[in-house]
């Protein structure tokens, strides 16, 4: 069968290997979980508990009035210990709610199954998913409940699900996908429904064969088509899949909406299908704990609040040489500078590096390779001197805001120059200014 | 710093393990075969260029460095190597080392250092040098001689060019055999003349993808279409197309000079204009122009288009129109 695929990317080393096998885990809640207030893009939620308040598990504890928001709710059950700043793995302290785990998970009363899920109305099925606190799993944390609110005049057709998992060493979608199958297409389902779409494409990267079969299998039950794209990264990126699965381009600056498209990664499917269908607000997700740095790769299913250092240890602890805790894939992962920083939904993998020194930096010699490798047709090298050089009009034009910031620019880089990071703050500089127009 | 923080750095975690140095490296390693070729050919005459270009190159980058307070370690990330190399190879086995150093000297600090060093400079390096040696003594850059290897029967110490040009070599029937040309017993510049040892090192850089293969092709390309339409309309006048190919600079030139990264595009679209560009200049000159060669002045005059072919034909952004209202 022939393979999907975008233009351009690279191939980095796999790794998937110490992990692809290892059935997901439940990671044991540990005695006391950490909940950022704010574990989504967009606006923080508000605090609805008060010290040494009483709690359910899958109790909501914050929620936002602004639709660019996420509830936040208890991951076991227990008392609030505290609700004042605390590391966060974005890098700044964020409100959150500390709670003493009881060990009882006492399930809020209110949360109940629905009989027949594919009944309900497209509304009804948001506002579950709105409550559940459900957000995009892949790692970006956009908002589910806006993502499958389609604006009146884009009509929607396609559902994607995106079983791509293009990051290197991260396995945990692989896992979900194994043995979770049915979930995720149920979810995918509602979420047809919620948009009103026709059609469900499932892409599975080719070297996830198993979980292709599987789903081919099943599909015939679930009316969705299953496609075997390439495996190169950033084949999951979510512009790069919708060209790969369909051929449509999103254009500069707009958003999957505008052609007629919903990307949802495959966790979050599962998710939808928990939410609206048992009950269950996102309180757990499933992540890959792995790296050269790590003593037993795992992939586990560990509660929202869960410290890294608890998974940390229940993965047999870090090397001797681990000097780098990545919060994400290795592409996009943010590094970390302590163990102290609670899981949040947006965590698809904690890895822990024996990283080498870094290699010495060099000058430009317009090698070209950054270009010939951008999935989005941009030009780093070039962005990267306009924002150097302060040319913020030219960084702009030659399409700094298009980077999705996957940095196969910087991995293919003889140089080994910071292209991603020249080019973010590029982005940074150019909303600020364009903030301080408009205000 | 407590003993429990880790690293903290910018995504990408993950980095290709390709490098600068081991760019370069590799294209010195490329040189090789045809080093050896020359040092076969001529000798220690050829000895004696390929030291002191070496010896003047390094000594005039240490000296920049050093005076721009620049890293002292930047002498070995192999730049100014290729530099020196490219240019002892470009040079007649007669010239005198002094001009050599001479030409070292130019090449380094007009061509590559006053620019902002590696990665800033417009031109080749060694093309500067070679450009400037040329027009600054003409007489001995011109001067040839027959490869010591070289059986005696060849008469003649023009080069196959100057022969082509110069004595009418097409219509008396005494052009350079291709076969001379092919493994390099023939007068020349030292490095330029064995096109199989070129090759060999070319092949590898290819297939590594150290260079862009779409520059030699569009080069050969072009140059074969020109002279090929003249072969073809005159075959008693005009050399075949593959004589153009083989002959003086155009190997070394297509895969070792023209393929610079620094002085040339980086995107595909304009890597077509320039080597296109480059293989008809070349066409022209040795055609119509004044001088037997032209590989030299091509590259030259297309490198200084460089800087405008990149801001000129930018890649399409993905969801970009294609004809913008």
């Amino acid at each position: 069968m022939k393979t999907k695929t975008f233009p351009r990317g690279i191939h980095p080393p796999e790794g998937k290997k110490p992990t692809a096998e290892k059935e997901l885990e439940f990671l044991p809640p540990p005695e006391k979980v950490i909940i950022p207030l704010h574990q989504h893009f967009g606006n923080p939620a508000e605090v609805l508990v008060k010290k040494g308040e009483d709690v359910y598990l899958g109790q909501k504890i914050g929620e936002s009035t602004s639709l660019f928001s996420a509830c936040v709710h208890a991951s076991v059950s227990g008392k609030v210990l505290s609700i004042d700043g605390h590391n966060h793995p974005l890098g700044k302290p964020v409100l959150s709610v500390t709670l003493a785990n009881d060990g009882e998970d006492r399930i809020h009363p209110d949360l109940k199954e629905t009989e027949d899920p594919f009944s309900l109305d497209p509304d009804r099925i948001r506002h579950k998913v709105k409550d559940a606190g459900i957000v995009g799993l892949g790692g970006a944390a956009f908002p589910t409940a806006v993502k499958i609110t389609p604006p009146k005049d884009k009509p929607i057709d396609i559902v994607i699900i995106n079983g791509c998992e293009c990051e290197p060493v991260l396995t945990a979608d692989y896992r979900l996908m194994m043995e979770y199958p049915d979930e995720i297409l149920k979810g995918a389902e509602l979420v047809r429904i919620a948009t009103g779409a026709d059609r469900i494409l499932v892409g599975i990267e080719d070297n996830k064969r198993k979980a292709f079969e599987l789903f081919q299998q099943k599909a015939a039950t679930y009316s969705a088509e299953v496609f075997l794209v390439k495996t190169k990264y950033p084949q999951g990126a979510e512009k790069n899949l919708i060209y790969a699965l369909l051929g449509r381009e999103v254009q500069r600056g707009g958003l999957p909406f505008d052609v007629g498209v919903v990307v949802q990664n495959v966790g979050t499917a599962k998710a939808v299908w928990d939410a609206v269908k048992k009950g269950k607000p996102l309180y757990e997700r499933a992540l890959t704990v792995s790296g050269n740095g790590i003593r037993e790769p795992k992939n586990l299913i560990a509660r929202i609040g869960t410290p890294f250092q608890v998974v940390a240890d229940f993965c047999g602890g870090l090397s001797e040489e681990a000097n780098m805790i990545i919060m994400g894939g290795p592409m996009m992962g943010l590094s970390q500078w302590v163990l102290d920083v609670p899981v949040v939904k947006g965590t698809s993998g904690i890895l822990a590096l024996a990283s080498p020194k870094p290699a010495a930096e060099f000058t430009c010699i317009r090698c070209g390779r950054c270009v010939e490798h951008c999935p989005m047709g941009l030009v780093p090298t070039q962005l990267m001197k306009y924002v150097k050089y302060n040319q913020l009009t030219q960084a702009e034009n030659w399409g700094a805001l298009d980077c999705v910031e996957c940095g196969s620019c910087q991995y293919s880089c003889p140089a080994k120059i910071p292209l991603v990071h020249w080019i973010r703050l590029g982005k940074n500089q150019i909303m600020s200014q364009r903030r301080k127009k408009s205000a | 710093m407590s003993e429990n923080t880790f690293i903290i750095q910018s995504s990408p975690h993950y980095l290709d393990k390709d490098s600068v140095p081991k760019i370069m490296y590799t294209v010195i390693f490329a040189l090789l075969p045809a080093v050896a070729a020359s040092l076969y050919f001529f000798g220690l005459r050829a000895v004696g260029l390929y030291v002191s270009c070496l010896v003047a190159c390094l000594a005039t980058e240490a000296i920049f460095l050093l005076v721009r307070k620049k890293p002292i370690q930047s002498l070995w990330d192999g730049s100014v190597v290729i530099t020196g190399l490219l240019l002892a190879m470009t040079l007649p086995p007669t010239l005198s080392l002094e001009l050599a150093v001479i030409g070292s000297v130019v090449a380094v600090a007009i061509g590559k250092q006053v620019f902002g060093g590696l990665g800033h400079n417009i031109f080749n390096p060694a093309l500067v040098g070679r450009a400037f040696l040329q027009t600054a003594f003409p007489v001995a850059m011109t001067t040839w001689l027959p490869p010591t290897a070289l059986s005696i029967d060849t008469a003649t110490y023009a080069t196959p060019l100057a022969n082509l040009k110069f004595q009418e070599a097409v219509v008396h029937g005494t052009l350079t055999p291709i076969k001379q040309l092919f493994w390099g017993n023939t007068g020349g510049c030292i490095g330029e003349t064995s096109a199989i040892a070129l090759l060999v090192g070319a092949i590898l850089l290819i297939a590594k993808k150290t260079i862009d293969w779409r520059i030699p092709a569009g080069i050969i390309l072009a140059l074969t279409a020109f002279t090929g339409i003249f072969w073809l309309a005159a075959p008693d006048q005009y050399a075949s197309p593959l004589f153009h190919i083989l002959a003086g600079g155009l190997v070394i030139g297509a895969f070792f000079m023209a393929t610079d990264m620094v002085t040339s595009p980086i995107y595909s679209k304009s890597t077509w204009i320039y080597a296109l560009g480059i293989g008809i200049m070349v066409g022209l000159v040795r055609l119509f122009g004044g001088f037997p060669e032209g590989v030299m002045y091509a590259i030259l005059f297309m490198n200084t288009l460089v800087p405008l072919l990149n801001r000129t034909f930018r890649p399409r952004i993905l969801g970009e129109r294609r004809n913008p209202a």
